[in-house]
């Protein structure tokens, strides 16, 4: 759990690897109500030109904020956060989400930390990038 | 080329949509809800699973992860079967030509307070912008869509920016 006093510019969260099975991907149909078949269904997704099935865009967005939740902890709170979806990713391939400190600063009475975020593959292709700013409690 | 470059795509009918609000739509937030979600991402904090750790670390409840703003009450009479939204809210007036393919360009939530189980969001969304650009894949459509959840007290908790890209 991050500590304010300790963060500094330039930081880099511990890193969270996650490697979707298509099971999770069923687990995430269900929590998230998405059932689009093109992430489960390799003959349906296949048929719609992809090379199969793939990960949701949004679980990488969640992926994100347990990234930013792991690191902050239950004593800060995610303000904002975001992402661009510029890449698909394959299941039973390494999704690394990373994330580096860009600026703690204090703004009308609260103690924030932005935060550069993004999913990198193995070969080190950048999915996903995004932002996070948190507030310190 | 030059001649699809000279037709915008967006149309007086379009821009019209602009700032307009949709009905709104209820979305629950509950221990089952986060629970199921937090699961399937795979968070591993007690907090979005065991309600005393939640209240431990100062939420009311189990509080929503990240990204999850409440499950959209279902209703086969109303909802699509397969994305849950509301049918029939389709993609709004139709550009000066068709454009067939669709692309999820990303996600933004802004907080404004805690989201916990037990809460009833009342979800009302918007366009807030239509562009145009070229791009490596042709011309494209970007349209900006805004969805503001209200809590059960009146408290607007959350606005969701997303953006869709059509080509």
């Amino acid at each position: 759990m991050a500590n304010w006093a300790e963060i500094s510019e330039g930081q880099e969260l511990p890193v969270l690897k996650k490697n979707c099975t298509s099971q999770q991907l069923v687990q995430w149909a269900a929590g998230s109500g998405d059932f689009y078949q093109i992430h489960y269904d390799q003959d349906f997704a296949k048929s719609t030109g992809l090379s199969g099935i793939i990960v949701h865009g949004a679980l990488k967005n969640a992926f994100l904020g347990q990234l930013v939740h792991d690191w902050a902890g239950n004593n800060a709170r995610i303000k904002k956060y975001g992402c661009s979806y510029r890449g698909m990713d394959l299941p039973n391939e390494d999704i690394l989400c990373k994330g580096v400190v860009k600026r703690k600063y204090e703004e009308n009475g609260e103690k924030l930390v932005d935060v550069e975020v993004w999913t990198e593959q193995a070969n080190g292709t950048k999915t996903t990038p995004g932002f996070a700013t948190v507030k310190f409690l | 080329m030059t001649e699809a470059a000279a037709e915008p795509l967006i149309t007086d009918a379009m821009r019209a949509t602009i700032g307009q609000r949709s009905e709104p739509t209820i979305s629950e937030v509950t221990t089952t809800g986060v629970r199921m979600f937090a699961r399937s991402v795979g968070h591993v904090d007690p907090v979005f699973y065991d309600v005393e750790e939640a209240k431990k670390a100062g939420y009311r409840s189990l509080p929503a992860p990240a990204g999850y703003l409440g499950t959209p009450v279902y209703d086969p009479r109303y909802n699509d079967a397969t994305f849950g939204g509301r049918r029939g809210q389709g993609p709004g007036p139709q550009p000066s030509r068709p454009l067939t393919r669709i692309l999820n360009g990303g996600t933004e939530v802004e907080y404004f307070d805690d989201i916990c189980a037990g809460d009833v969001l009342t979800a009302v969304g918007y366009t807030s912008d239509i562009q145009e650009r070229a791009g490596s894949i042709g011309q494209m459509l970007i349209t900006t869509s805004k969805t503001e959840y209200t809590n059960q007290d009146g408290k607007l908790v959350a606005v969701m920016t997303g953006t869709g890209i059509r080509y």
